[in-house]
């Protein structure tokens, strides 16, 4: 599996657009942070940064990899890896590997800025974090694959992702404030996966009023519950749906 | 010792169309089986059931005594394949596809080994988009055999290759059956089943409708004897024969299933009347000629 991140790996050095969001993006967002990141506004500031977060799992991991296995399938790598020895999950987790890492590193990073720029505090419980991010990550790698089975064409995935961008966006207030939508709708779209991704990073991050690091672990049990319950049903859409092959 | 291919009353349909109806056929240990047929025949549709890429809608599949879909992982490591298109991916080159390649892989060749096996050292560094047809397809044939597998099968290994370059696979072939590997293949090139293979099944319209040694395929189809029709004769001045002539622009041909008496006949008149048959030509059937007859005659 470590062979075919590798391949991989070679060929995201190889395309310019994905190198320069893998690593110029960040150093740019850094920048503006650092200039003009801090609100005044301590809960603002910190919407601001962990949604950075939510961006980095849509925009880098999520849909780089709709096209990533697009691209895969449509050149039959997909369907050649599978008359090889790797099995279906690790031919999978190998393809989405090197983007994986990346989205991680970047994540990684912002959290560091976060703390050197705009005075947002050390993180207040990192397994919390930690369970956030990386739960966060592999819904997202599954979305990706599920979202990679409607999707014909690596130009399409512009258009197929857009659902998954958008809900998530809007169900995470991060584009809009938290009232502008009627109640009853905010809170059910809080419930898709990018809501309990970005409670556990909050919470791990800021920690909550009042408690402390044990008490935020008891906090971050519903969300991670639910986390958790997006994850089997990744795993199950891309079982049901992913296509190994491009349609004859 | 099992057959290292068994399949039995195979069939595959894709929505109302059925690709596979009712295919059987036994690769023995050590030999080299080919799959001839038409475009549409059935072969690549076959032989994904055998790779184990999917679940036939009927019938059995056993590789190496196993399931290659229920037991694929056991299947996979002693097993090569090629399929009918490439599958690397075009930015990578030649060397580092099969150093993913042979990664996960138990006992792999150097990957300098496999390159030099199909002649491709020089192009090892370049990328595979760049690569013409028939040099992917020897990376391909790299890929499957750097594992040193047990069992190649190798859909149209030297389709797009020209003709040195064929050649040059069939030596690599033929020195992997020397080895003790098993080969299923398919082309639709007779010249190469009738160069490398023991055994040959052809396929039309998703069934088997010959198969054997080439000699047993073609034994069923008659023999051709042709010479230019001498001056001053007419074919009733032909002597007897079993068979029946025909002629066209002044050249004779008898198709005949008794070929040494309808040859040893022929030329005792000859002989007695002092006759030249200019161009005398008479061989056995070929399997292209067996292979016509049934892809045109079945059409």
């Amino acid at each position: 599996m470590r062979h075919l991140a590798a391949a991989e790996l070679h060929l995201l050095v190889r395309n310019r657009m994905a190198m320069f969001n893998a690593f110029l993006l960040p150093l740019l967002v850094i920048g503006l942070l650092a200039a003009g990141g801090d609100t005044g506004d301590p809960d603002a500031t910190a919407r601001l940064v962990t949604g950075l977060l939510g961006f980095v799992l849509l925009g880098v991991l999520y849909y780089t990899l709709v096209s990533t296995y697009v691209a895969r399938r449509e050149d039959l790598v997909l369907k050649r890896l599978r008359v090889g020895v790797l099995t279906d999950p690790e031919i999978l987790i190998g393809t989405a590997g090197p983007v994986t890492a990346v989205a991680l590193g970047q994540m990684t990073l912002f959290v560091a800025a976060g703390a050197a720029f705009v005075g947002l505090p050390v993180p207040a419980n990192a397994a919390v974090l930690l369970a956030g991010v990386l739960g966060g990550a592999a819904v997202f790698v599954l979305l990706a694959a599920a979202s990679a089975a409607f999707t014909r064409t690596v130009e399409l995935a512009q258009i197929t992702t857009l659902p998954v961008l958008l809900v998530s966006f809007v169900g995470a207030d991060f584009a809009l404030p938290a009232d502008a939508l009627p109640p009853a709708v905010a809170q059910t779209l809080r419930l898709l996966p990018l809501g309990p991704t970005l409670e556990l990073v909050r919470l791990g991050w800021l920690g909550s009023p009042g408690r402390d690091a044990l008490g935020v672990l008891g906090e971050a049990a519903a969300p991670a519950g639910l986390l958790l319950a997006w994850t089997v049903l990744g795993w199950l859409a891309v079982r049901r749906w992913f296509r190994w092959e491009p349609r004859r | 010792m099992t057959a290292a291919i068994q399949v039995h009353d195979l069939r595959r349909r894709y929505g109302t169309f059925e690709a596979v109806r009712g295919v059987s056929f036994d690769v023995e240990r050590g030999e080299l089986f080919a799959l001839l047929g038409t475009n549409g025949a059935g072969k690549t549709s076959t032989l994904e059931l055998v790779e184990g890429l999917d679940r036939p809608t009927a019938g059995t599949v056993r590789v190496l005594g196993r399931d290659p879909v229920r037991d694929r992982a056991q299947v996979r490591a002693r097993t090569g394949v090629m399929l009918q298109e490439g599958g690397f991916p075009p930015d990578l080159t030649p060397a580092e596809a099969l150093r993913m390649w042979a990664g996960p892989l138990p006992a792999a060749r150097p990957v300098a080994e496999a390159l030099d096996l199909v002649d491709l050292t020089h192009r090892a560094g370049v990328r595979i988009r760049q690569l013409s047809g028939g040099e992917r397809r020897r990376l391909d044939l790299a890929a499957a055999a750097i594992g040193r597998p047990e069992l190649l099968i190798l859909d149209e290994p030297t389709t797009g290759l020209d003709p040195s370059s064929r050649h040059d696979t069939w030596r690599l072939l033929r020195a992997l059956l020397g080895d003790g590997v098993t080969i299923l293949l398919s082309t639709h090139y007779l010249q190469e089943a009738q160069e490398l293979a023991d055994r040959v099944a052809i396929l039309h319209e998703g069934t088997v409708v010959a198969a054997g040694s080439v000699a047993e395929v073609v034994a069923g189809f008659p023999a051709r004897i042709a010479f230019d029709l001498p001056p001053g004769l007419t074919l009733d001045g032909l002597p007897d024969v079993v068979g029946a002539y025909s002629e066209a622009g002044g050249r004779v041909t008898l198709h005949t299933t008794t070929l040494q008496a309808a040859l040893t006949t022929l030329l005792g008149w000859a002989a007695a009347h002092d006759v030249a048959l200019d161009g005398l030509d008479a061989r056995s059937a070929t399997l292209d000629e067996a292979f016509l007859s049934i892809a045109g005659g079945a059409a």
